[in-house]
């Protein structure tokens, strides 16, 4: 994986997915590993992000990397116009790697191209979401200890929801059954669907989330926005039907596990984080070492 | 009216030596020149729409001099006239004779569908994958988008 670039998540493999995830569960053991000592990453933050830019920073600096770059566009020269072209080919000149947040579809492919080192993708506008889909992944296999013939639900927006796109792409290559729910606006998009479809693989689609409770090992839980409804009445006619709440759980299965990319608005209750079954704070932080395996891998340390 | 070798009489004029596009689609003539850049080249090119045709009913033909097209270049037009036939003269016979192929990527003369797209908001090349040829289905290699055939718009 030296020097290659991480935007979508089919360019790497699943045998290198596996990789990542071995070696991440290798930084869980010793976190603190002075690797990349000498070492500049750049974290590029066309759009605010707290979460996957603090993660970033916080894998570098545990491998003893410096980091440079912005949280937000407004601080940097895209504010006097320049080109997305024009600063990745500047910044490829400071850093040893590039890590970029945009508000652009297929803004982190053209960076991959123009850049003189390795870009990795933390969110291109809808598209893709690829760091996240490795954590996801780190988590479903940590919890359920394999990632292969699961049953996995996706709740919420799954139209506009980048890391659903990317993590159901993954899960293709391991014999997922796919229950999607959502309301009708709402859909997985036919461009993602296509991935299931290419692997014969079974999906379901729902309207409503307590039907499939009983069904999964994994809930995949997102926020749905108010602003990606065209008509409001619409929007409250559904906000409701996709909330989370612990007492829904009861006829859960066991081993079931309840994941959220975060940040969570009110689509998972408060009540529901007591429960065992709640999993997302952890999943976030797993999020650190999936990301150090990731930077070490393309950097060629590991 | 000019006759061809057959005897048939011509509504376009022969030439000598170059390519005849046939069959094409009469509302995709002016796309088909402007996706190859006949309007730019120094040659002469003879064009006719809304004639004749036994297959079509009505079709358009355009002639392009001393021109003989590389198949990824002629296969470009195969979106705006998959019935096109391509016919290679030389020295006023037919040399060659053949269809067009919708080709398994696409670069620069489709936009993205998608507005969001980086390649609607910088200076990017469009490029896309044909994912079907049947149904016409395109999938931007940036923003991995799918355009599909009604929403297909050229530059």
């Amino acid at each position: 994986m030296k020097n290659k670039s991480l935007v979508s998540i089919t360019d790497y493999t699943r045998e290198e997915h596996i990789q990542i995830l071995n070696l991440a569960a290798e930084f869980e053991k010793h976190p603190i590993q002075k690797i990349l000592e000498g070492t500049v990453v750049a974290t590029l933050f066309f759009e605010p992000s707290t979460r996957t830019r603090l993660s970033f920073e916080s894998a570098a600096s545990r491998l003893g990397a410096k980091v440079i770059g912005f949280s937000d566009s407004a601080s940097s020269s895209v504010q006097k116009g320049e080109s997305l072209r024009d600063t990745i080919m500047t910044v490829s000149n400071y850093a040893d790697i590039i890590v970029m947040r945009h508000p652009k579809e297929g803004s982190a492919r053209f960076a991959s191209e123009v850049a003189a080192v390795p870009v990795i993708n933390a969110g291109d506008g809808s598209n893709q979401h690829p760091t996240q889909t490795l954590l996801d992944m780190y988590s479903i296999r940590k919890t359920q200890g394999k990632l292969d013939d699961l049953n996995i639900a996706f709740v919420g927006d799954l139209k506009y929801g980048r890391t659903v796109h990317s993590l159901v792409m993954a899960l293709c290559n391991y014999n997922t059954t796919f229950h999607l729910v959502s309301p009708n606006d709402l859909k997985l998009p036919s461009s993602v669907k296509i991935h299931i479809k290419d692997k014969n693989l079974h999906y379901y689609q729902y309207t409503e989330l307590v039907d499939v409770i009983p069904k999964v090992d994994v809930l995949y839980m997102t926020r749905i926005q108010k602003e990606r409804f065209s008509d409001p009445i619409d929007y409250e006619r559904v906000k409701n039907s996709y909330i989370l709440k612990n007492h829904m759980l009861d006829t859960s299965k066991p081993n079931l596990k309840i994941m959220h990319p975060l940040p969570r608005v009110n689509e998972i209750t408060i009540d529901v984080d007591k429960n065992p079954k709640a999993y997302y704070f952890e999943q976030a932080l797993n999020g650190v070492f999936v990301r150090q395996a990731l930077l070490a891998s393309i950097l060629g340390v590991k | 009216m000019k006759k061809d070798e057959t005897g048939k009489e011509l509504q376009v004029s022969a030439i000598e030596n170059g390519t005849v596009i046939d069959h094409i689609p009469c509302e995709s003539v002016f796309q088909v020149i402007k996706i190859l850049g006949l309007n730019e080249v120094e040659d002469q090119v003879l064009f006719g729409t809304n004639l004749e045709s036994q297959k079509m009913g009505k079709k358009g033909i355009i002639k392009v001099s001393n021109k003989f097209f590389e198949p990824d270049e002629i296969n470009k037009i195969a979106l705006v006239a998959p019935t096109a036939t391509l016919i290679v003269i030389r020295n006023f016979r037919v040399a060659d004779k053949k269809k067009v192929e919708i080709p398994d990527s696409i670069e620069k003369i489709v936009k993205c569908f998608n507005p969001n797209c980086i390649t609607n908001n910088e200076n990017v090349t469009t490029r896309f994958f044909v994912i079907d040829k049947q149904d016409l289905r395109l999938k931007c290699h940036y923003c991995e988008k799918i355009t599909a055939k009604d929403n297909i718009w050229f530059y």
